[in-house]
């Protein structure tokens, strides 16, 4: 196998697997905030009890993002040398300052939040969780904005030097706030919050159907959908925002997302489809003109088609309109899910019937999906760019490495991805089943 | 591509980083190593929790490092990264499988589950202290570059003795670190059994720190031309060989706090001899075309420097600051309670 396809393989299997914690270290980082602040301003031990179980379950999911993350931060050197050659100028910058403004923050105050519940005043404690709720946000600024860059490139100039020419920033600012930059950082933020809104929500609805903890469950319950009721429909805000923007700025990419072949204006948004990649069309349920509204206002807008881009430059169409289409359904019914959830808890019902108890159970899988499909929907809808119009993924590759050393590698990564992955779930699932504990009840801090 | 006084500060910034993680990640590392020494569940517990609050913060200096050489030399992350390509995967399997023996160790109570990972955080511990002595001692030695910035050697030629060597002393040296760290983290009978590994820890450590000495001013001499040139700057090993000697005092009178400062500041002066002997390069080549480096040739742009200069001027001291607090919060002896580790 070739080198480009095995370090992509390679690079898809390591940020597929660091990307199943952040998003639930994102999302809980917000429910711990909420819950611990309940607790400080209520003072009702059951909200302490709240805190001390999620975060148990917290730390652990910490782990394991920590581990996987190490081998993002090296792997562009790794892999990518000469993207990172090329762009260094300008990425490096973002990935620096993840590590001084974010990661640190979360590593500190992290040793509060898990061990220094009887070391600090409950003040600094919430203080702590604070900090790390924040430097989890941060991580994803930071990170989201790099990843614009090579979507949205601005604020560069290629600049020539003996070994070759690389792009350089003209303005560090304008690099930040790329195009793309502030409507992907809100929607990947909402696809975290969901993840970790979804997740207390499911652990509560399993507790309600095994009749264990039900105040505990309930509370749980209310405060996973009340974030879910904000996220979601922020998800679908800024997702709109970001198909606004790549509409502009990487064409293929939308062309791909609807499987749009024609030029022209009255594009056609595609709920439900197939790609008919040999006759150019799409079969399936297809609305005139609502892309071209959605895009610009009014259906008279045009849309930029797949002819008009040149064949050696368009991502694989069928893969990214499925992944892209899934993704958006899955919003779509995320959205049903906490604002009929949200009806049905404050009548009361939701709590009665174990039927909806079970959709909530199974809820948690669908943000960790559609976070999943989202990145890919928009990594491979860049192809074959890694830096939309300025470098191919093809130029970017290691190519002091040999396809059996990345082999090798690759298959290491996965099997140890796998089975680190296996340990995880035994022990979240060990977690929650042994529930909240009768001592977080009681646990009483020194009061400073 | 011109330098300035910028690229000699990033220079040192990213120098600082990386000293900052290996005096700090050093010790926790080295807690790592000495860990199967320790006997029964409990003081296996003892250890984990001794290095708890603080293993994830210290790794974050090696990510920052990391980030700083992406973001001020490019070319030495691109070149060392998939240079050294099967060593650092090997390092970064080593660094996933330590985080995750440390927090899953003790979830549950099964023999084996805790025998499986207390080898795991052991064995992982070992290696990457190991490896990260291997790049060290490759960086010094050289590597044969290309004209094109390119790594042009092939990868066993790695593990050439001089790196054995330097991988082994960085092992000795965070095994002492450790020891000392232990003896100030743990109490009663334990404290006794640990007290009792520094000596030969120290031992250890100087032999190693001398072979690799006279290693050096045989086989790598380049490294001595700056002490030549300059003579004061002899100072420094002066101060290396006190600050080592300085340990085993301040151990014998029980200061073990003073003793694990001399420790670190030993630490601090191998790698600000390293850097002495290296700048400006931060890769020396010997290839055919002589190409290194540099502060210079492999550095971006001088607004890039400025930009992250400024970033780094306002987050490091807040890192600082609150780094500081952490480690006073969690001072003391370690006390095992139901969020323990
Ligand atoms: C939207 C969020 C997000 C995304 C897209 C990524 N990460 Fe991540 N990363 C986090 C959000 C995050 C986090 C929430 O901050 C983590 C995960 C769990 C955790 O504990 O911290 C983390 C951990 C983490 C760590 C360990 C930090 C530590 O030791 O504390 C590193 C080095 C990276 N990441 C690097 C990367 C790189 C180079 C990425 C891109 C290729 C990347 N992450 C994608
Ligand atoms: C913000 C952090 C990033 C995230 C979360 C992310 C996410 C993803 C995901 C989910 C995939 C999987 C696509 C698939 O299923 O095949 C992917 C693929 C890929 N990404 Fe990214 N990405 C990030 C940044 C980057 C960066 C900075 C690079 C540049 C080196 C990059 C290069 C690639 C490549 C080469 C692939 C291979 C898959 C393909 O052929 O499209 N990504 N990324
Ligand atoms: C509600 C309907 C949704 C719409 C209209 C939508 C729209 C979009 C668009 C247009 C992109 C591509 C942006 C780009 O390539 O630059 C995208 C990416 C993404 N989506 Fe969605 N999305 C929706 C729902 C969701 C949901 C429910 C999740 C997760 C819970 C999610 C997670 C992501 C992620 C992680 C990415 C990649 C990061 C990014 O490019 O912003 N999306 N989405």
């Amino acid at each position: 196998m070739d080198l480009v396809l095995l370090s992509r393989i390679q690079f898809a299997v390591t940020i597929g697997f660091h990307y199943l914690y952040p998003p639930l270290s994102i999302g809980l980082g917000v429910a711990l905030v909420v819950m611990e602040g309940l607790y400080l301003r209520t003072g009702n031990p059951l909200y302490h009890q709240l805190t001390r179980f999620w975060v148990r379950i917290f730390g652990l999911i910490f782990a394991f993002g920590v581990g996987t993350g190490i081998v993002m931060e090296f792997e562009f050197g790794t892999n990518w040398a000469r993207y990172s050659r090329f762009v260094g100028d300008v990425f490096g910058g973002p990935l620096a300052a993840e590590g001084i403004f974010a990661f640190f923050l979360e590593s500190g105050f992290l040793a509060i939040l898990l061990f220094g519940w009887d070391k600090v005043s409950r003040g600094m404690h919430f203080f702590a969780t604070v900090m790390v709720c924040l430097g989890a946000h941060f991580s994803a600024v930071w990170i989201v904005v790099a990843n614009s860059w090579m979507q949205t490139p601005t604020a560069y100039h290629i600049v020539d030097t003996p070994v070759g020419p690389r792009a350089e920033i003209t303005s560090f600012w304008g690099m930040v706030l790329n195009p793309s930059s502030l409507d992907r950082l809100g929607h990947t933020l909402m696809g975290c919050w969901q993840a970790g809104a979804l997740f207390v929500v499911s652990a509560g609805a399993w507790y309600l159907l095994k009749r264990q903890h039900e105040d505990f469950a309930k509370t749980s319950i209310r405060i996973g959908l009340v974030i879910a009721m904000v996220a979601s429909v922020a998800q679908l805000v800024s997702g709109h925002g970001s198909a606004v923007t790549v509409a502009e700025y990487q064409p293929a990419k939308l062309a791909a997302f609807e499987g749009i072949y024609e030029s022209g204006a009255n594009a056609e948004l595609t709920v439900l489809g197939w790609v008919d990649e040999e006759n150019r069309t799409v079969h399936g349920i297809r609305i005139p003109g609502l892309l071209s509204t959605l895009i610009g206002g009014d259906p008279s807008t045009v849309v930029t088609g797949l002819d008009d881009i040149p064949v050696d430059e368009r991502p694989p169409v069928q893969t990214v309109f499925q992944l892209y289409h899934l993704m958006v359904a899955i919003g779509m019914a995320l959205i049903a899910l906490a604002w009929g959830g949200g009806l049905l808890a404050w009548r009361g019902t939701l709590f009665r019937s174990r039927k909806l108890l079970w959709v909530y159970v199974l809820a948690v899988l669908l943000p960790q999906l559609a976070n999943q499909l989202g990145w890919a929907a928009a990594e491979i809808g860049r192809q074959p760019w890694i830096v939309q119009g300025l470098m191919r993924t093809s130029d970017a590759v290691s190519d002091t490495l040999t396809p059996g050393q990345v082999l090798f590698s690759l298959i290491l990564f996965t099997i140890i991805y796998l089975a680190l992955f296996v340990v995880f779930l035994v022990l979240l699932d060990q977690k929650v089943r042994k529930g909240p504990l009768e001592e977080d009840l009681s646990h009483l801090r020194r009061e400073a | 591509m011109d330098g300035s006084w910028l690229n000699v500060v990033w220079y040192l910034i990213v120098g600082v980083l990386l000293t900052g993680y290996a005096i700090l990640d050093g010790f926790d590392l080295g807690v790592g190593a000495l860990h199967l020494l320790a006997p029964g569940d409990h003081n296996r517990r003892v250890f984990f929790n001794a290095i708890g609050p603080f293993w994830d913060g210290n790794q974050v200096w090696l990510v920052t490092g990391g980030g700083a050489l992406f973001a001020a030399f490019p070319h030495v992350y691109a070149t060392a990264f998939s240079g050294f390509y099967l060593a650092f995967i090997l390092l970064l399997f080593m660094l996933i499988f330590r985080g995750v023996s440390i927090h899953v160790r003790s979830l549950r109570a099964a023999a084996r589950w805790r025998t499986f990972w207390d080898g795991a955080f052991c064995v992982s511990s070992v290696l990457a202290s190991f490896l990260i002595g291997v790049a060290m001692g490759n960086v010094a030695w050289g590597v044969p570059i290309g004209p094109d910035f390119r790594y042009r050697g092939d990868l066993l030629a790695q593990l050439h003795p001089y790196a054995v060597l330097t991988g082994i002393t960085v092992v000795a040296m965070f095994m002492m670190h450790g020891a000392i760290y232990l003896v100030m983290k743990t109490d009663g009978e334990l404290n006794a059994r640990v007290r009792g590994w520094v000596r030969p820890c120290i031992v250890f450590f100087v032999v190693m720190y001398g072979i690799t000495t006279f290693a050096t001013l045989l086989y790598v001499p380049r490294l001595a031309e700056p002490f030549r040139a300059a003579p004061w700057l002899f100072a420094v090993p002066v101060a290396s060989m006190l600050a080592i000697a300085n340990i085993p005092r301040e151990m014998h009178r029980g200061r073990e706090m003073a003793a694990f400062l001399s420790s670190s500041a030993s630490i601090f002066l191998l790698l600000l001899l390293l850097g002495i002997g290296m700048f400006p390069e931060l890769m020396h080549g010997n290839g055919p075309s002589g190409t290194s480096l540099t502060a210079y040739n492999a550095a971006s742009s001088q607004l890039t420097l400025r930009t992250m200069l400024i970033l780094a001027g306002i987050g490091m001291p807040l890192v600082l600051g609150y780094t500081f607090h952490i480690y006073r919060v969690f001072r003391g002896k370690v006390e095992l309670d139901s969020m323990s580790y």
